[in-house]
């Protein structure tokens, strides 16, 4: 701390790459309870409130030759159930409310926290190992109300030599453990690495020889950032899809 | 003395600034994943409830509007092949009405023709045969008078030659002759 302030007394130089992932309550105070308001709540809320933009207000006139709201609207439910009924099957098309819930939640805090001085709800752990465990739980009950103890069959690959299937029923069960860290890990990861290389970027253009290439750079990150937004929410979404399809058909 | 006074600015700093990652800090988990179980649900109730089943309308209505557009499309196109296929029946029934047309006025202009020529034909065949009989009389009266001349002559040589000649006789061989 103390050698960060010397820096920055000599150089100007200020890197404070993670203060944007601060939690702070809206209104005073220092404790943080379970129902503070804090600027999560601001930003979720600003997620909920993109979200019926889109979904709810863009598609008010239900028209037959679509507005361009409704079009982005209709889009989004296209792909999203597309993808569902590809990678999923038919039979979990049930399940496209709550994947298009995760999908879009996702999508949208990761596009408003591309916006300046916001947070950045899904750069926390928190957040992407609530999701990553929500779709775990859903999908390990789905597989077992929908397959009794054959749900197991998952973990044993009947495919493979007898002498070898329980080391794979061994990795088989760790990898599907596994599941919730890495589905969270990557999304967050992903967005805080991007969100703390622009912050480290900003810090250097307070060197007026070296800002020039700093404010390059952070467009640069700035437009990679962007494709990771969608493509993490993308990534999030298909795995659950994936995930779901092995509960749905367990067998391999 | 310095690093005293920066470290107590960094201690008073501490509080917006973060130490270490902002995720790590467990105290704040609670709050984290409260707030998202609420905005989950709102945002599933919205969508499961508002957007998705109006979306899904839209998208079965314009499907319905778009299938019905096709069948209207096709309706109209089997009726211009209808139309056109009376169009090239009644275009079929005049070239054969014309062609029968044709024919007919061909048939009786051959008629016609064949009549005409028929009766020319007989003209023809009546004149010529008028004119082989003025011929055959021309020629027979010819042949009478090369008769009356070569007899004539024949009984004139003989008396010449000093001879008597009987006119019958002298008949008989010059009709002897003109045969031989």
């Amino acid at each position: 701390m103390a050698s960060e302030a010397h820096g920055a007394e000599q150089g100007g130089l200020e890197f404070h790459p993670m203060d944007q992932f601060l939690v702070k309550p809206l209104f005073g105070g220092d404790h943080i309870g379970l129902f503070t308001i804090t600027n999560v709540t601001l930003w979720m809320a600003l997620a909920v409130i993109a979200v019926v933009a889109m979904m709810v207000v863009g598609t008010r006139r239900r028209a037959i030759i679509p507005s361009r709201g409704q079009s982005i609207g209709e889009l989004a439910y296209g792909f999203i159930y597309k993808m569902v009924e590809d990678v999923a099957g038919k039979d979990a098309v049930k399940f496209f409310p709550y994947i298009m819930t995760l999908f879009m939640f996702i999508v949208m805090a990761n596009f408003l926290g591309l916006l300046p001085m916001s947070f950045t709800t899904t750069s926390h752990f928190a957040v992407t190992i609530g999701l990553a465990l929500l779709v775990f739980v859903t999908v390990t009950v789905v597989g077992f109300v929908k397959n009794g103890a054959a749900f197991l069959g998952l973990f044993w690959v009947s495919s493979a030599p007898l002498a070898l299937r329980p080391v794979l029923a061994i990795i088989e069960v760790i990898s599907y453990f596994v599941r919730p860290v890495s589905h969270s890990i990557r999304l967050a990861g992903n967005v805080m690495a991007g969100h703390a290389v622009i912050k480290v970027f900003a810090g250097f253009a307070a060197i007026a020889v070296v800002s020039p290439v700093s404010i390059v750079a952070i467009t640069a990150m700035y437009g990679l950032e962007v494709l990771v937004a969608f493509i993490q929410a993308y990534v999030f979404t298909i795995l659950t899809c994936v995930y779901l399809k092995d509960a749905l058909h367990p067998s391999h | 003395m310095a690093t005293k006074t920066t470290d107590a600015a960094g201690h008073a700093a501490e509080a917006a600034s973060a130490s270490g990652m902002p995720q790590l800090d467990f105290s704040s988990w609670g709050n984290q994943i409260f707030w998202l179980l609420v905005t989950l649900v709102v945002i599933y109730f919205v969508l499961s409830r508002i957007a998705l089943p109006r979306i899904a309308a839209v998208l079965a209505e314009r499907q319905g509007t778009i299938t019905n557009d096709i069948a209207a499309a096709e309706e109209l196109k089997a009726k211009a092949v209808e139309a056109e296929e009376a169009y090239n029946k009644a275009l079929a029934d005049a070239k054969a009405e014309a062609a029968n047309i044709v024919a007919a006025a061909k048939a009786e202009i051959q008629a016609d023709l064949n009549a005409a020529t028929e009766k020319a034909d007989a003209e023809i065949a009546a004149k010529a045969a008028e004119s082989e009989k003025a011929i055959a009389e021309i020629r027979a009266g010819a042949l009478e008078s090369i008769k009356d001349v070569a007899n004539a002559t024949t009984a004139e040589l003989v008396s010449t030659l000093g001879g008597k000649a009987e006119d019958a006789d002298v008949a008989k061989a010059v009709d002897a002759q003109m045969k031989g």
